[in-house]
């Protein structure tokens, strides 16, 4: 027998009570612990996403759209922009390199997004097996891509038109696999890669059988003088720090494109994220406040019932001192207690959501890795113990043994 | 072994007590009488180290024992004073075996063969029982076991058996002598219930000026 079993005793001998008050304080503790994991993971996540890319061009709409559509592949295009504007801007001097990308296709909910081979080196890409396009309709597949649609070498597939599933095939000509990517824990791993030929002919009218087996551009921009021939971005890096200054003025005001920094979109997009991630985090604090308000008062109230045992612990030989250890460690038991099944239904709620949300922005989040922030959950919730129990263990220490006894 | 003199406690300065001086060996008993609000639990308060004396000296073996302060006296009399009351009061939250390891681990006195005792006392086969399971009889029994765990010098009975009918008012009364005796205790039982004073030679009343 010692203080800590005799304080796990008292609150097991009412389960119902405590167990209400470890929810109640597990639920406010879970939240937090998602904004935490969400927070690390998700703002860390957008960030990698976009090194490497300091300028987005694409057709004029929302900058924001822009970036999330091209960069991270989570929101429709804005349109597309001629490739021959496109190969102008390529000449630019403050233009060191740019990617190009023509998106519009799906298979299977996984984008299909014709670029060349520098968007892998972006990324520093590896195969785990296969090799790299180098035909029309050739493709690589995202490591993710593969797994959920059990998709091998030689594998065939007709895409369909649109950037989400269910609407019609290109049932024309067939993609290829001819390569399978690393998994890498970015955007790669939900694309579905092939050159910007593919995409254009898969779109064609009328089929230049000649075109289609002559090797694609796998750097730079395909030199094509067609009329009509668009992308849909372009990824570009500064030459100097002088672009970050002209380029975006001179795009958006002497061309019909569009230019967006993804450095300034996503600082806008955590901003305006913020809002709502500090709304949530009151939402929290709030349960939590309440929570130790509760666990007050069921030890405050179960003071008035344990006044007789408190003095018969004192005539047995407790001290002052050890009651009040008694009545704390009680409240921090608890909120321990607590804070262990508020740090698992967080990374619980984290899994239910990435697996709900398989390609969208929080995909690619592993729900069950720890990150160091969490052990402040822990101290919030033994705080929360140690000031929720000072009352009750302070009217503990004061107890008079002799007139307690009398009564 | 217990030695009181001159001890003084009033609430109210018009209404002091009269408490007898008191002079006990080993193994002695007594039975103190007295109306309620003479003054008869207040006296055992004292004894046992719950409440300080106005003046006077009282001493159990070497020690003066309000000379100790705090935890010091808390764990003395945790160890030496056995105390029972009118009501059990046994903690519901532990088994019977447990709220006499929790007498044993708050003194810090070494552990004794508490089976001894519960088989003593009768009770041995609930010594795993909750306290909600127990009779009154048993509860008070219990209560006895956990006073007695440590085997302390001295044992304080403030009306054990006032809530007990005559078949076990007659058994605790017998029980406490008994272990007394075999622990060579001193045992000081408070009552104003007749039924009690027919087993004790040693006998004083306490009351009011």
């Amino acid at each position: 027998m010692n203080i800590f079993k005799l304080s796990w005793k008292y609150l097991i001998f009412k389960p119902l009570n405590t167990t209400l008050n470890i929810l109640l304080l597990a639920l406010g503790l879970s939240v937090i612990t998602v904004l935490f994991l969400m927070q690390n993971q998700f703002e860390s996540k957008m960030t990698r996403g976009a090194e490497g890319v300091d300028l987005v061009v694409g057709a004029k709409g929302s900058p924001l759209q822009l970036v999330l559509s091209s960069v991270y592949h989570i929101d429709f295009p804005t349109g597309n922009i001629p490739l021959k504007d496109a190969r102008g801007l390529t000449r630019n001097r403050l233009v060191k390199s740019a990617i190009p990308m023509g998106m519009g296709d799906n298979y299977q909910g996984f984008r299909i997004v014709g670029t060349n081979h520098d968007y892998l080196e972006l990324y520093n890409a590896g195969l785990s097996e296969g090799e790299y396009w180098t035909k029309p309709f050739e493709v690589v597949l995202g490591a993710e891509v593969a797994k959920k649609l059990n998709l091998s070498l030689g594998s065939e597939f007709a895409g369909s038109h649109g950037i989400a599933t269910a609407s019609h095939d290109h049932d024309e000509h067939d993609y290829v696999v001819v390569g399978i990517l690393k998994e890498s824990g970015n955007v790669l791993d939900n694309l579905v890669l092939t050159s910007l030929e593919s995409v254009w002919f898969s779109h064609a009218e009328e089929h230049d059988h000649v075109a289609m087996g002559a090797p694609v551009v796998t750097s730079g921009l395909p030199e094509t003088d067609e009329e009509g021939v668009e992308i849909t971005t372009l990824l570009i890096q500064y030459r100097n720090p002088m672009a970050a200054v002209q380029l975006p003025r001179f795009i958006n005001s002497r061309t019909s494109m569009q230019a967006a920094s993804p450095a300034f979109e996503l600082n806008r997009l955590f901003e305006l994220l913020g809002v709502g991630v500090t709304l949530v985090q009151g939402l929290a604090i709030a349960i939590i406040i309440i929570a130790g308000l509760s666990i007050f008062i069921a030890l405050y109230n179960s003071m008035k019932e344990r006044k007789y045992d408190l003095a018969v612990m004192r005539t047995l030989g407790a001290s002052r001192g050890q009651l009040f250890f008694h009545i704390v460690l009680e409240g921090v038991i608890l909120t321990f207690i607590s804070a262990c099944v508020g740090v698992l239904l967080g990374h619980f709620f984290v899994q239910i959501l990435v697996s709900l949300n398989e390609q969208g922005a929080i995909a690619g989040i592993s729900a069950w890795t720890f990150i160091e922030e969490e052990l402040y959950i822990w101290a919030y919730a033994i705080g929360v113990g140690i000031v929720a129990s000072l009352i009750p263990a302070w009217n503990a220490y004061r107890t008079d043994i002799a007139t307690q006894l009398t009564k | 072994m217990l030695h009181t003199k001159n001890i003084r406690f009033h609430y109210d300065t018009k209404n002091a007590f009269i408490i007898p001086d008191v002079n006990l060996a080993r193994g002695e008993n007594l039975l103190v009488l007295g109306h309620s609000g003479s003054g008869k639990t207040t006296f055992l308060n004292i004894l046992g180290g719950l409440l300080e004396p106005h003046g006077g000296d009282l001493r159990l073996g070497n020690t003066e024992l309000y000379k100790l302060k705090g935890a010091e006296l808390d764990k003395f009399r945790g160890k030496n004073i056995g105390m029972i009351f009118q009501k059990p009061h046994i903690l519901a939250p532990l088994t019977v075996k447990e709220n006499l390891q929790l007498a044993n681990y708050l003194s810090g006195a070494k552990p004794y063969d508490m089976d001894e005792i519960l088989s003593d006392l009768n009770i041995l086969d609930k010594k795993n029982s909750k306290i909600s399971q127990l009779s009154e009889g048993e509860a008070q029994r219990v209560s006895i076991a956990r006073a007695l765990v440590n085997h302390p010098k001295l044992i304080l009975a403030d009306e054990p058996t006032a809530s007990l009918d005559d078949a076990n008012a007659e058994r605790v009364i017998q029980l406490l002598k008994k272990q007394a005796e075999k622990l060579n205790s001193i045992l000081i039982v408070v009552t104003h219930d007749q039924r009690v004073k027919n087993h004790f030679t040693n006998q004083m009343t306490v009351g009011k000026q």
